[in-house]
């Protein structure tokens, strides 16, 4: 295995200071995973209290004000509650299957995290074919949101977790061949050349008319993914009470909860790095300052995450055969067109470069 | 290191594809069989063969696994265990696995192996060309039999879910 670790590698040295080789290998993994645990756990929490505050922004409400200064304590006890209520489970279930399926979905929106570059130095797993892993990582999810359906022996939960199969399944088509669009243009799939590809312009800009096209599509089909507003049949309220976590308390329903937030960071992020330049200032204008690529990447994400949620507190929900047929009828065949413009503009040469 | 990993994967292997065909439950037999193809991937991960790991993801356990379990979810009874066979038949089955795997383990222990040190990542380009050449050692020409494949059943599924529809709609009225 000789995976290029950019901040294994500095924390590797750091180790093997005072520990034999093998052991700081261990601890260095072991160190990463902690501290990408604690940032995307706290980062989850944070994105719940920015989804409540624009909602409040969205419906001229207040929103959370009360625990801690402009309630920015709010999310941090709404956990500390779940943590410690009571895990209830149904009598009739799979209990081994029951208890399962958070962790499916929560472990693939982590991995999912581990490829970003968020500056040129801070990316914890530098794959080569980091955008095709991405993709297959996010199949993954879709599992445990199916098993907790089906295993918490409740119909609403099962109807809410086939429309969330069927919409993924679909969707995920979109959010591929959006990418592969995009990938036309920068000729690897590796995320940190594809940033390096953007110095001579982001891609948005390089790649113009398709390139805007493909950041459309994604972006209505990134939504879809995530089982969010105006494509949530998974759990529309009104007619199937909570959806596939009806029946799901405590701890495991926050797993739920969270991985949806992470699921919306990632979308934005993968967006971010393949559309607008990843960690690469605007005009480089704090080029010679490496360090603050990690507050352009964390901003283009917020600005695509608040984008996320603005659809969601503007659009109506969607019929479940008119979000298929959105799907089948319209993105899919326009994407097809889509990637065949891209291939016409990359053969003759028509990017608009710096 | 890696040989720590690599039998520890093994063992997740062979346990969970045990567990796989002894499960008496569908659905939880399924998930097991997850685990042993997500197993595999991890394999493939640890030799250092990224696409083909990600590939072995998306269309195993992302596809074809996310198929079955939609295939079991609607089989009608789904609580159903299933039935202990008659012990004549649980022995013929056991001796035929008995062969089979004594067959499987001679082969490949009276096969000499060559160890290749091979500290080469391939990259998706390499993967790219070598399918699309069509010189000696290019697939070009599989690749294409099995886009032709793959459309025909394409179209067949379309046929049969919608068989019906256009044979009403072609008969002239």
């Amino acid at each position: 295995m000789n995976i290029s670790l950019n901040i294994t590698k500095t924390i590797t040295e750091l180790l093997s200071g005072f520990m034999p080789e093998g052991a700081a290998n261990i601890g260095a993994m072991v160190t990463i995973a902690l501290i990408y645990l604690a940032i995307f756990a706290v980062a989850g929490l944070y994105l719940v209290l920015l989804e409540r505050k624009v909602a409040a922004w969205f419906q001229l409400r207040l929103g959370p004000n009360r625990v801690g200064p402009w309630g920015l304590l709010q999310t941090m006890a709404d956990a500390l509650k779940l943590v410690s209520k009571e895990l209830t489970g149904t009598v009739k279930a799979d209990k081994f299957l029951y208890n399962l399926a958070p962790y499916f979905v929560i472990v693939s929106s982590l991995m999912a995290l581990a490829v970003f570059p968020f500056t040129k130095e801070f990316q914890a797993f530098d794959i080569n074919i980091g955008i095709f892993f991405l993709i297959a990582i996010s199949s993954i999810g879709v599992i445990g949101i199916l098993l907790g359906g089906w295993a918490s022996n409740n119909k609403f939960a099962l109807i809410g977790a086939m429309r969330s199969g069927v919409q993924t399944i679909s969707y995920e088509l979109s959010v591929g061949l959006s990418l592969l669009t995009m990938v036309l243009l920068t000729g690897t799939l590796q995320l940190s050349e594809i940033v390096e590809v953007q110095k001579n312009g982001w891609l948005i800009v390089q790649g113009h008319i398709p390139a805007i096209i493909a950041f459309m599509i994604y972006m209505i089909a990134g939504t879809a993914e995530t089982n969010r507003a105006p494509f949530d049949m998974v759990e529309a309220e009104s007619e199937l009470g909570a959806g596939f976590h009806t029946e799901y308390s405590g701890m495991k329903f926050a797993y739920f909860f969270l991985a949806e937030f992470i699921n919306m960071f990632i979308i934005a992020a993968i967006a971010t790095t393949v559309f607008f330049g990843g960690w690469l200032s605007p005009f480089g204008i704090t080029e010679s300052i490496p360090w603050l690529g990690v507050f352009w990447f964390i901003g283009k994400t917020f600005l695509l995450v608040f984008l996320m949620m603005w659809f969601r507190w503007t659009f109506p929900r969607l019929r479940v055969d008119q979000l298929l047929t959105l799907e089948w009828k319209y993105l899919l065949p326009l994407n097809l067109l889509n990637i065949i413009l891209m291939a016409v503009i990359v053969w003759l040469n028509l990017t608009i470069q710096f | 290191m890696e040989r720590i990993i690599f039998y520890i994967l093994a063992l997740i292997m062979i346990v969970f594809a045990i567990a796989s065909v002894s499960s008496k439950k569908m659905l939880r037999s399924v998930i097991y069989l997850l685990f042993v193809l997500c197993g595999i991937a991890g394999l493939y991960f640890l030799i250092d063969y990224n696409f083909l790991a990600a590939i072995q993801l998306t269309v195993y356990a992302g596809g074809i696994i996310v198929l079955i379990i939609f295939s079991v979810v609607l089989v009608h009874h789904i609580e159903m265990e299933l039935e202990l066979a008659k012990r004549s038949k649980q022995i013929l089955v056991g001796l035929a696995c008995l062969i089979g795997l004594g067959i499987f383990l001679t082969t490949i222990y009276s096969h000499t192996f060559n160890v290749v040190e091979n500290s080469i990542t391939t990259t998706a380009e390499d993967i790219g060309l070598g399918l699309l050449s069509y010189e000696t050692g290019g697939f070009i020409l599989p690749f294409e039999v099995i886009s032709i494949l793959l459309l025909a059943s394409m179209i067949g599924a379309i046929v049969i879910a919608k068989g019906k529809k256009l044979t009403d709609k072609n008969e002239p009225k």
